[in-house]
């Protein structure tokens, strides 16, 4: 089922919560609204499954215009953060909480329950403990349990809350998982809310960016990442370092720092880029020239994470560099190196810009 | 050996101060609790088997027993349902004043409950504020058992209030809109999703109200009139017996308000242990 949402806003007392918003989700989409705190983001989901009510503008699901349709009627599936379990029936009694409440003369038979919740705790691995109640099940199966209680009615949508936010790390990268393949198999459309960008990048086919209540990019995880519309969705889609400097004939300088920047005007400019655009040499470039000091390694991964200092730097660079380049360079802290970009990001015009290939080979 | 095994034993527990805490509390319990408690069984002891089983069969106290359980049931049915609803507003919803209705919940505790008895009994009388509008009904409250119901509704409708709400405030939102979500009426998800979680809140409260009505006396006594057979509650009836200076009968009366009462808070403490082990994780 596709959603169309147009011009949905929402005012609350004088903070203005969310601008007018258009967005449209196709069938059997899966779409992240990743946002920081109070961009909005919980609301547009609350709007769309029908908890909260929109000033003004209209919501579609498929041709059906559910707009001023009760939740209850609005045959959504949600999932809340913290999970919001009944927790004095037992977790086959949650899950068959929607079929119950159904009006008799629609309601399956006590056996067509029975089958359809074994059926889900199965899909959610939960089978063995039908019989358990919440309080007894660790943080991850309650989330797995309400899952199988927003999908028992067929929802026409699924709506998801920040729903692995209350999870430690590793059960979050499980579930994440078994969600896209819960996707994959019984392709319903939904639209969940994370404020965690590798969450939002790993799950969605699209991820709506919000910010102040505003739709900043919508975009495929590897467009937005690759093309980020400004800087807000560079600078919260991973980290970046900061580089600003006076800029004359085609050098930016700042302090003993010098790099040649191709094509940027004259003036005081700001220049952005990613950590695994800093290269490390023990020598200058004819391009560059940006000394640094080590201040702390992080060999973990597949990249070592470096911290780099110096007195043109205003805050600390982080450069993510090869293990290979790493022992080449034979890294320890206090270590002084060169700073290479490979690429830099402006975003004081008008259409972002990113200076590349910078470095010399 | 003897210091090892001392120091030992006191290494397994943690928290210090059981024995002084422990023992304060003991004191204190005796004092004001149990001291007087076996004074009463002390005047009881005077009675043989025979006189006790005449005394508390006495065809006048059986009415009274009657009037006394109907009128405090009723009255904590009641509470049950205005307390819960009362808890309800007080919680859910935000209006101006709501501080103050807040604060007036409490009031039946802290007014003298002789104080209750002749406000509610100059209103209800047949020529009160409200009793004149209810008389032309065929409605008398004054000296009737409904008086009575009433006088012991007022004063323990806050336990009823005050055990609810902080259950009902810690009922996340989320768990109605979750009902909501799945289908469920406004009626259902009441009756399955929340009535359930506030159960043990609720039946505690209104036992509580319940055997705090039993005993209530002052605020009874002046709207309950005192006609033998027919308007005399049981705390009336120890009132009586003493002011004619029969200790022992006063005493045998006594022991059965105390017994149903102490039974009656047994069992609400025991069942709702066991439903609360349950919403913990215990095995249910």
């Amino acid at each position: 089922m596709s959603i169309r949402i147009s011009q949905i806003d929402k005012t609350y007392g004088k903070t203005r919560a969310l601008e007018p918003i258009d967005l449209d989700i196709h069938d059997g989409e899966l779409i992240g609204l990743l946002g920081p705190s109070g961009s909005g983001k919980t609301t547009l989901l609350r709007i769309v499954a029908g908890l909260e009510q929109a000033d003004g503008g209209s919501i579609h699901f498929g041709e059906r215009d559910v707009t001023h349709v009760h939740v209850r009627d609005r045959r959504i599936g949600f999932v809340f953060q913290h999970y919001a379990l009944f927790r004095h029936m037992s977790v086959f009694d949650n899950v068959a909480f929607g079929l119950t409440a159904m009006p008799r003369s629609q309601r399956p038979s006590t056996g067509e329950i029975r089958t359809r919740v074994m059926q889900l705790l199965e899909m959610v691995r939960l089978q063995d403990f039908a019989e358990r109640f919440p309080a007894q099940l660790s943080g991850g199966q309650q989330q797995r349990v309400s899952l199988a209680r927003a999908l028992a009615l067929k929802p026409d949508v699924l709506l998801l809350d920040e729903p692995f936010g209350a999870l430690d790390a590793k059960v979050r990268q499980e579930l994440r998982r078994w969600l896209r393949h819960l996707h994959e198999e019984l392709n319903f459309t939904s639209l969940f809310v994370t404020h965690d960008q590798e969450e939002a990048l790993e799950l969605s086919d699209r991820v709506v960016v919000m910010s102040n209540g505003r739709v900043e990019q919508i975009a495929t995880p590897d467009t937005l990442y690759r093309q980020p519309a400004n800087r807000f969705v560079f600078e919260f889609l991973g980290d970046v370092n900061r580089l600003e400097g006076d800029i004359e004939n085609q050098v930016l300088t700042c302090g003993n720092a010098r790099v040649a920047v191709p094509g940027v005007e004259n003036g005081r400019r700001e220049l952005l880029l990613r950590p695994h655009e800093v290269r490390l040499d023990e020598q200058p470039s004819a391009r560059a020239h940006l000394p640094v000091s080590v201040t702390a390694v992080v060999p973990v991964g597949a990249e070592v994470r470096i911290e780099l200092e110096a007195d043109w730097l205003g805050e600390p660079w982080l450069a993510t560099i090869s293990h290979a380049d790493f022992e080449r360079l034979a890294i320890t802290r206090g270590k002084r190196l060169f700073a290479q970009p490979s690429r830099l990001h402006r975003f004081d015009t008008p259409r972002p810009q990113t200076l590349a290939p910078l470095s010399v080979s | 050996m003897i210091a090892q095994a001392l120091t030992r034993r006191r290494e397994r527990r943690v928290l210090p101060g059981f024995g002084l805490s422990l023992g304060i509390s003991l004191t204190f319990v005796s004092l004001v609790l149990l001291l007087p408690l076996t004074s009463l069984v002390g005047q009881l002891s005077q009675l043989s088997w025979s006189q006790y089983w005449f005394l508390i069969t006495d065809p006048r106290l059986l009415a009274s027993y009657t009037v006394t359980l109907l009128a405090a049931a009723v009255a904590a049915l009641s509470n049950a349902v205005f307390g819960l609803l009362m808890a309800w507003v007080l919680v859910r919803y935000e209006f101006p004043g709501k501080r103050l209705v807040d604060a007036l919940m409490d009031l039946p505790f802290a007014l003298p409950t002789a104080v209750a008895g002749i406000t509610l009994a100059t209103l209800y009388s047949s020529n009160g504020w409200i009793g004149r509008l209810l008389e032309p009904l065929g409605i008398s409250v004054s000296y009737t058992w409904v008086g009575i119901a009433l006088a012991m509704a007022f004063t323990s409708i806050p336990f009823v209030v005050r055990t609810v709400q902080p259950v009902l405030e810690d009922l996340p939102a989320e768990v109605d809109e979750a009902a909501m979500t799945l289908g469920a009426s406004d009626g259902l998800a009441f009756r399955r999703v929340i009535l359930p979680y506030l159960w043990p809140a609720l039946v505690t409260g209104t036992g509580l109200a319940f055997v705090r009505s039993l005993g209530e006396f002052g605020a009874v006594i002046f709207i309950a009139g005192g006609k033998p057979y027919e308007t005399e509650i049981t705390s009336l009836m120890i009132f009586v017996k003493l002011q004619e200076y029969d200790y022992a009968g006063a005493s045998a009366v006594a022991s059965i308000v105390l017994a149903t009462s102490l039974a009656l808070l047994l069992a609400i403490n025991l069942w709702q242990g066991r439903f609360i082990k349950r919403l913990h994780g215990g095995r249910g």
